[in-house]
């Protein structure tokens, strides 16, 4: 085994509720690829702040290469020699390549000597990038390369990688795995947050699981099956979805060149989009984020207005029809913000109701709202989804991230709809609550709605939809049964204009 | 270290405490300014808040005031609160004020010196609609082209100043004014004047619009459909698209509505208290109506209270001017100090303090 | 009406003065909003920067020493601000109206010991030689220092944003103020510091008035140039060279207007003097019809670091 670089020992953090790490022990060696697995919630995210110093534990001991390491802030985690790239990018729009990056740095050189620095870094780790371009204009995956690449250039004893493959593609998935290769030949520690049970066994040498807060083993991935691996993330016994076999009907949706102008300056646009549903079906559209999903799901919506016989429901041509109008002809859909888009965090699930049921459900009367029907369906849903709150009147932002998607996917299933369109249903929902969800998609196609579900999930996707599409840069792929479909197909079908090429 | 964390749900409690918490505090630093001065602060503070309503020397005159007072602020703030509550910020009411006022009045002076039963009413609906137009202009660039509408409807104050001005000295000045400008008073043209319902109460007209206002926000923004657009749009604008709420009607709902109101609150000063159109006519309540929204919690009922709350620091101001030389411009200063204290103190409503490390 | 009494080079020579008060709060602001703060109050800030600075200069009689207190109030009454909306989390619009009014009364109150007093003003540049020169001479040469002052503050800034690493910090902020907490950055130190300084042009710009271009104090006197440096930020798109150009055509319309006026044409007074705020009105149309999204990302909106 390797000298151990990082050592973490009984270390325990807890919050009002919860405790998030329940001392924790965690060794990780110099060079080493080192996985922290375990599901939504299981405190992953929390150890590895306390790590870069964004945290401080309530007791434990943190030691880096033989002495005591406590940091205060991320400045002195940098300084000691951690860098971490976290799942949500800390990068400035408007501002170029060069200056993100400069942002990043304790002392900065010239920006001329940054440039050149930074072109040498990139191409040395496969990783080309144009010192000079807007951030804002990047894919997500060349996003994440100005923060790794920021990283880099400080000379890293220690990477943390917060699921870095979540923005990805397949093939942007291997040149990341080939520089993190690199890397780590090179002496740099990797410590690779992840629940991609097939990932952690192409990449890690050894793996710490997190459950509820505890750690509850490790093992080498390359020596444990994918199925031992989640049993130990989960606890128990995996149960997929039921799938039973379904009447397919009619076409219920035709998307007729369906197109659309960016909606802002980092937006995508819709191009040429062709697409038909039939009733009973749950079409799968893939995709990276970023490639038109929401610009996608607000066409379908009606949040944003398309020409009328781009998008035919039933024979009727409903291109341009607001989104009440879409929903009295019972198309719905779920958006993939919850708080801001979907509910509103300040107000009562009550109120949340009406979001998007004022159209049936006798809660409007010539304008005016009945609040006892509203919460009679609030109450309903809660009861139906198994929503965990104190009750109706609770404000959505009250709830955790599993429980209010329930009640967002909830409320649309139990308006009967014949057309549901949803945007990454599991997104950051614990396991049990993203089951929950599947299984009510499932049972919707199976009482005769047609549903699409637009996901970065490639597993969820195959494991419930029947055909499947992916989205690239706006533009929708061909679908294809999901039945035999393979992932270095889907990977081809991803592709599209983005494939980069891996180093020699 | 002092660390603020969002409450999961706003505190009800705090919520109706906090303005009482903003005056208490601005009794306090007002009481510190006044003793800056050179003034005895507790008889400055007792001279502006309670004098007016108990104190026998004055109480009959200035109680009546009270409403005369708080009637404009009430009407123009309820207006300012519904657009305020959608995240439309229509800071130029004073200026919707005015063109209300010029509309109703040149439309009652239209008709000097005829007698009809009708001109009052149509002088209401003229000032309502000046104000509705001035505000359209703002509204429709924002939906237009999203010009920013604080910018725009301030400008229109300034502009609104200078027709006032213009119109004082030329298309309504008075014939009979020996050459003074100004409008003929309205007081005394009988068909044409707001004039007092119940004698020695201050209500006229205005503060009947003013309760029925009240009444109608309240309904609108608690059980009608258009209120609960009206606050998702201000709370989560992606929400109130997705559910369907279309952005430019709401704009322009909202600015309509308020300058409406505010050009009838214009109406009711000019052909009531003020009298007649004049270079200075307007005294800065489409500003502070401003205030009372805030201070209201932009919720019809607390406006009623923080409407009756600011009229009693003009009218205790203008005592307190009269019995200790106290300056008129620190009233103002007075009112603005208020704004800020709620505005501090409204903190605790939505977040709790923690000490300790993060 | 005789145009001919109007004179082109005094024309520009005096719109540089006449803009200079609001260039000086518009330079300010602009700082502010791209550390991503709106703040309202610059007619506040700017009208106590003018009583403070006339009441320093009258008692003390020195201007240099007025426009130095002038921008010290100017600072801290923005800290108040400052306080209200980055550390108790208050709503932005509201405050900065606030701090109108607060400052609006403060000054009122202040200044009125010192109504139709006279102060001592600041001299105006005289170059043996340069300032003769016929145009360029009282174009460029002959104003008093604070014009030139202003302008060397433009360019400063323009430097600082654009190239230097405090500059920089202050763009990342204004971008997006969670990506700059998350990496390490004081979001709300650097936002009071712009915010005062913020408060500290709008102070110069309001002393400017009180002490060079009437000068006089008068209670309102700013007259809303405050809320015309906030239109004039809109205006130059947040570049701060942009910004100087907008304020020297408001500076020329206002000139144009008076001297219009003085000049004896048809158009009645209170049509022209409608004119500047008619003419913001036009402008702010045509820059939002342009779809121009250079505003800071995060401007406006409360930052509340929640890990």
């Amino acid at each position: 085994m390797t000298q151990t670089l990082l050592s973490l020992d009984g270390v325990t953090k807890a919050y009002p509720g919860v405790v998030a790490n329940d001392d924790v022990a965690l060794q990780v060696g110099h060079g080493d690829v080192h996985a922290l697995l375990g599901e939504n919630g299981a405190g992953k995210s929390t150890l590895v702040k306390m790590i870069y110093g964004l945290v401080k534990p309530d007791s434990g001991t943190m030691t880096l290469m033989g002495h005591p390491y406590a940091p205060p802030e991320p400045r002195a985690a940098r300084a000691a020699g951690v860098a971490m790239v976290f799942q949500h990018f800390s990068l400035f729009n408007a501002l170029s390549v060069a200056e993100n990056i400069a942002l990043g740095m304790e002392a900065p050189p010239a920006q001329r000597d940054l440039a050149a620095q930074i072109k040498t870094v990139s191409e040395t780790y496969g990783l080309p990038l144009d010192p000079y371009r807007t951030v804002g204009n990047l894919s997500a995956g060349e996003r994440q390369r100005v923060e790794i690449i920021r990283c880099l250039l400080q000379n890293p004893k220690l990477l943390i990688m917060d699921e870095p493959t979540s923005v990805l593609t397949p093939q942007e998935v291997d040149i990341l795995f080939t520089t993190l290769k690199k890397l780590s030949a090179a002496g740099t520690a990797i410590l690779y947050i992840s629940h991609k049970l097939d990932e952690i066994r192409q990449i890690c040498d050894r793996a710490t699981i997190l459950r509820r807060g505890k750690n509850v083993g490790y093992c080498r991935p390359a020596e444990t099956t994918a199925r031992d691996l989640a049993e130990m993330m989960v606890g128990s016994s995996f149960t997929s979805p039921t799938r039973k076999p379904r009447e397919i009907g009619d076409v219920v949706l035709h998307l007729n060149d369906l197109s659309l102008p960016a909606p802002s300056a980092f937006g995508t646009a819709l191009k040429h989009i062709n697409l038909t549903v039939k009733a009973g079906e749950i079409i799968g559209i893939g995709g990276v984020a970023g490639n038109g999903q929401d610009e996608l799901l607000s066409a379908l919506s009606g949040e944003v207005k398309a020409t009328a016989d781009s998008v035919v429901f039933n024979g009727t041509s409903i291109g341009d029809h607001p989104p009440g109008q879409r929903r009295s002809l019972r198309v719905f859909s779920a958006p993939e913000e919850r708080l801001g888009h979907a509910a509103v965090p300040d107000m009562s699930l009550v109120e949340n109701t009406l979001i998007s049921t004022t159209s049936q459900k006798d809660m409007i009367r010539n304008g005016f709202i009945n609040w006892p029907k509203a919460r009679e369906f609030a109450e309903q849903v809660i009861e139906a989804f198994d929503v965990r709150t104190p009750g109706a009147s609770s404000t959505a932002q009250s709830l955790s991230g599993g429980n209010l998607q329930k009640f967002v996917i909830g409320r649309e299933v139990l308006q009967a709809p014949q057309l549901l369109v949803v945007n990454q249903p599991t997104w950051g929902v614990d396991a049990a609550a993203a089951a929950a969800i599947r299984q009510a998609l499932l049972d919707l196609a199976y009482s005769g709605a047609a549903l699409i579900v637009i996901s970065q999930d490639l597993d969820e996707l195959l494991e419930i939809c029947d055909y499947f599409g992916v989205l690239n840069a706006g533009s929708l792929s061909d679908t294809r049964p999901v039945e035999g479909l393979k992932m270095d197909q889907i990977g081809l079908m991803m592709g599209g204009a983005d494939s980069a090429e891996a180093p020699q | 270290m002092i660390r603020l964390e969002k409450r999961l749900h706003p505190s009800r409690a705090l919520t109706s405490l906090t303005p009482i918490l903003a005056v208490i505090l601005t009794m306090i630093i007002g009481g510190v300014m006044f003793a800056l001065l050179g003034k005895p602060p507790l008889e400055s503070i007792r001279i502006i808040f309670w004098d007016p309503l108990f104190n026998p020397q004055f109480a009959a005159y200035s109680r009546p005031q009270l409403l005369v007072k708080a009637a404009p602020l009430i009407l123009i703030a309820i207006g300012l609160s519904i657009g305020f509550r959608a995240g439309i910020w229509n800071i130029g009411a004073e200026g919707q004020y005015i063109m209300g006022a010029i509309c109703g009045a040149g439309m009652g002076l239209a008709f000097y010196p005829a007698d009809l039963f009708i001109i009052f009413p149509l002088m209401v609906i003229t000032g309502a609609f000046g104000g509705w137009a001035w505000a359209m202009i703002p509204a429709l660039l924002k939906t237009r082209f999203g010009t920013n509408e604080i910018l725009v409807s301030l400008m229109l104050v300034y502009v609104a100043e200078s027709l006032l001005a213009s119109v004082s000295s030329g298309v309504l000045k008075n014939p009979d004014g020996m050459g003074f400008p100004g409008s003929r008073n309205l007081q005394q043209y009988p068909a044409a004047a707001n004039s007092e319902l119940i004698a020695n109460t201050g209500m006229h007209w205005g503060v009947v619009a003013c309760f029925i206002a009240v009444i109608f926000a309240y309904v609108v923004l608690t059980r009608h459909l258009q209120g609960f657009h009206i606050r998702l749009t201000g709370q989560a604008p992606r929400a109130a698209r997705f559910a369907g709420v279309n952005p430019h009607r709401v704009t322009i709902l909202c600015l309509g509505v308020s300058g409406a109101l505010a050009g009838m609150a214009g109406l009711f000063e000019v052909a009531g208290p003020a009298g007649q159109i004049t270079i200075d006519f307007n005294t800065g309540y489409g500003f502070t109506a401003i205030i009372v929204a805030f201070l209201g919690r932009l919720h019809p009922l607390g406006i009623v209270l923080a409407g009756l709350l600011m009229a009693l620091t003009y009218i205790g101001g203008e005592l307190a001017q009269l019995m200790l030389g106290l300056p008129g411009a620190s009233i103002q200063l007075f009112q603005g100090m208020l704004l800020f204290f709620l505005l501090a103190t409204d903190v605790f409503t939505h977040y709790r303090v923690r000490f300790g490390e993060a | 009406m005789d145009l001919s009494a109007i004179n082109p080079v005094l024309l520009i020579a005096s719109l540089m003065v006449s803009a200079t008060p609001i260039l000086l709060a518009a330079i300010g602001e602009t700082v502010v909003e791209k550390a991503g703060v709106l703040n309202l109050g610059v007619e506040g800030m700017m009208i106590t920067g003018a009583v403070v600075g006339f009441a320093v200069a009258i008692n003390s009689g020195s201007p240099e020493l007025g426009f130095i207190c002038a921008a010290i109030a100017g600072a801290a009454l923005s800290l108040s601000f400052g306080f209200l909306t980055q550390v108790l989390l208050a709503n932005q619009v509201a405050t900065g109206l606030g701090l109108t009014l607060v400052g609006l009364g403060l000054s009122a109150l202040i200044g009125k010991p010192y109504e139709g007093m006279k102060s001592p003003t600041l001299p105006a540049l005289d170059i043996p030689g340069f300032s003769d020169i016929p145009i360029l001479g009282p174009i460029v040469f002959s104003h008093d220092p604070m014009v030139y002052v202003s302008i060397a503050l433009v360019i400063a800034v323009w430097a600082v944003l654009k190239y230097s690493r405090a500059g920089l910090i202050l763009r990342g902020v204004g971008e997006n103020h969670d990506a700059a907490h998350a990496l390490g950055y004081k979001v709300i130190r650097i936002r009071l510091l712009a915010i005062m300084f913020g408060g500290a042009c709008a102070g110069l710009g309001g002393a400017y008035l009180s002490l060079v271009r009437v000068p006089q104090w008068t209670e309102g006197m700013t007259s809303g140039a405050g809320w015309i440096a906030l239109a004039i930020v809109v205006f130059g798109s947040w570049k701060p060279l942009r910004v100087l150009v907008g304020a020297y055509l408001f500076g020329g319309v206002t000139v144009l207007q008076l001297n219009l006026q003085a000049a004896g044409v048809a158009i009645p007074v209170e049509y022209l003097s409608m004119s500047p705020y008619l003419i913001t009105i036009a402008v702010l149309v045509f820059i939002s019809a342009r779809g121009a999204q250079t505003a800071p990302a995060s401007l406006g909106r409360i930052f509340h670091a929640s890990n």
